[in-house]
């Protein structure tokens, strides 16, 4: 699904975010990407989304080199690929299911396509009864939800959420998490950059951990930090 | 569109007050280009023909100065015309006649017009030249100054257009970037969730598109009814001032100014939206 071979990425000033990051990510799988801040998560996610083009290295997705990808290739890559971010990223004038049937637009759908669609994903999201909300009446656990919702509405064989639940507490936290573990269970791919130990610890799925721009511990059913 | 409307008409705004600027400059450009082309073809040359030429000699020397280049015109002015005309001019109680004692001291004349009022000079020395000749006048030295006064006039009025026109550009780029940098957010979703860089701009092109031609149809109507209004008004008072009215001028600019609109708006839309393309 996901192959990085001796991934650099250097930025301006001799700032080094990766160096040398090889690694696979199977179909099918739960990922959870930790380390501390500065490790170089969020530029992973950025080479995977191909908002970044790496230094060095080569980075495949099903198959195909992104880094050789002309830039109007990319909006294809990307509809394969849901996003989500800390932030969530929702249109403040627009209802949840505008916010949903947006993403669905850009990608040309039919009207009739998004009426059927959207609907689908709000009531997996379990935002059935929020659809004609604006995202400043929802809690911030309900936005995190309208946003997986309109990262999943194009049925993306990946979903890649940065620090997904950072704004939010644990309880809802594992109710994002859980969406997200829902949502693998269907067979989408699932990358998680987060900080939230508790929920790596008590998941025990596979972690990366990434410690200055390298990959320091690479487990299957895997802990926050080293077992002792 | 509708989810940002005053910067929406703010920038229409922008549009049309910078397009009825510039309209105002290029009438202004256009009138006195007018009057000074006006003023200009008023000059012409005198040639005063030796005493004493015979009628071939007359004929012959006007297919002479018509052959000369860029001469329009050469009218025939008798010293008897010439005489009757200083007569008018000096008014009914003058006894012009009487004093010259039955004598007209006058001599017959070409009156000389060129294409291009510039060749007067050139074509007076000229015609200097030739035989029976006795003088030849253009207002020297006037002449000379009321050129370079309009050489100065049309310098000035086009540099007047030229620093509206740019100042017009200037205005509508930076309300159209302020119209961008309000939807950045929503660009940005778009591009993550995998739209197409022509999908993002052609809203915004179209955007700039209305909002450009709308400006521009808000200056032509205040430009169209100001102008004909200061035009009669003008006219009026001034009856002998010269002034562009004829509708084809005006539908011209009219035009021009329509097409800028909407240039200005595409022009300044693409390069605004693609600042934010870049995710």
């Amino acid at each position: 699904m996901i192959q990085l071979y001796n991934v650099s990425k250097f930025y301006p000033k001799g700032i080094k975010a990766l160096s040398g990051v090889t690694l696979q990510i199977e179909k099918g799988e739960f990922v959870f990407i930790v380390g501390p801040s500065g490790a170089g998560k969020s530029t992973l996610i950025k080479l995977i989304f191909r908002e970044e083009l790496p230094t060095k290295g080569q980075i495949y997705i099903k198959g195909r080199s992104i880094v050789r990808m002309k830039p109007r290739e990319v909006p294809y890559l990307r509809r394969q690929i849901g996003i989500v971010f800390q932030d969530f990223r929702l249109l403040p004038d627009r209802t949840v299911f505008e916010n949903v049937a947006f993403a669905m637009q850009v990608v040309g759908a039919g009207r009739a396509e998004i009426k059927r669609r959207v609907p689908e994903v709000l009531r997996l999201a379990g935002l059935t009864d929020r659809t004609q909300m604006y995202p400043r009446q929802l809690s911030g656990g309900e936005q995190q939800r309208v946003a997986i919702a309109r990262a999943l509405v194009n049925k993306p064989v990946l979903l890649i959420a940065d620090e997904p639940t950072g704004n939010l507490d644990l309880d809802t936290s594992w109710e994002i998490i859980n969406c997200l573990q829902e949502i693998n269970q269907r067979g989408t791919t699932v990358l998680i950059a987060t900080h939230a130990r508790e929920i790596v610890d008590t998941l025990r799925q596979r972690v990366i951990a990434l410690d200055r721009g390298k990959v320091v511990r690479d487990e299957y059913r895997g802990a926050y930090a080293h077992a002792t | 569109m509708r989810r940002n409307g005053w910067l929406n008409f703010a920038a229409a705004g922008t549009t049309a007050v910078s397009l009825f600027v510039l309209g105002i400059s290029i009438l202004l450009i256009v009138n006195a280009n007018y009057i000074a082309k006006t003023v200009e073809s008023n000059v012409e040359i005198m040639v005063y023909l030796e005493e004493g030429l015979k009628d071939e000699g007359v004929e012959a020397l006007r297919m002479q100065i018509m052959r000369l280049p860029g001469v329009k015109e050469a009218r025939f002015i008798s010293k008897e015309e010439a005489l009757a005309s200083l007569e008018r001019q000096m008014g009914k109680g003058s006894q012009l006649r009487e004093s010259l004692g039955g004598t007209n001291p006058l001599p017959d004349a070409y009156k000389v017009r060129t294409v291009e009022p510039r060749q007067v000079v050139s074509t007076a020395a000229a015609i200097n030249r030739l035989a029976g000749v006795e003088k030849v006048r253009y207002g020297q030295g006037v002449v000379e100054k009321l050129f370079r006064l309009t050489y100065w006039v049309r310098a000035v009025s086009f540099g007047v257009m030229g620093f509206f026109g740019l100042c017009a550009v200037f205005l509508i780029a930076t309300t159209i970037r302020l119209t961008m940098y309000a939807r950045r957010r929503e660009i940005s979703i778009m591009k993550y969730v995998g739209a197409t860089d022509w999908f993002v701009r052609w809203p915004f092109l179209l955007e700039g598109i209305i909002l450009g031609g709308g400006g521009a149809l808000a200056a032509i109507g205040v430009l169209y009814f100001s102008y004909s209004f200061l035009a009669a008004k003008i006219q009026a008072a001034l009856a002998f001032f010269p002034l562009v009215n004829e509708r084809s001028v005006l539908l011209q600019l009219f035009e021009g100014l329509l097409t800028a609109g909407v240039g200005l708006g595409v022009i300044g839309s693409y390069i605004s939206v693609h600042r934010y393309l870049r995710v």
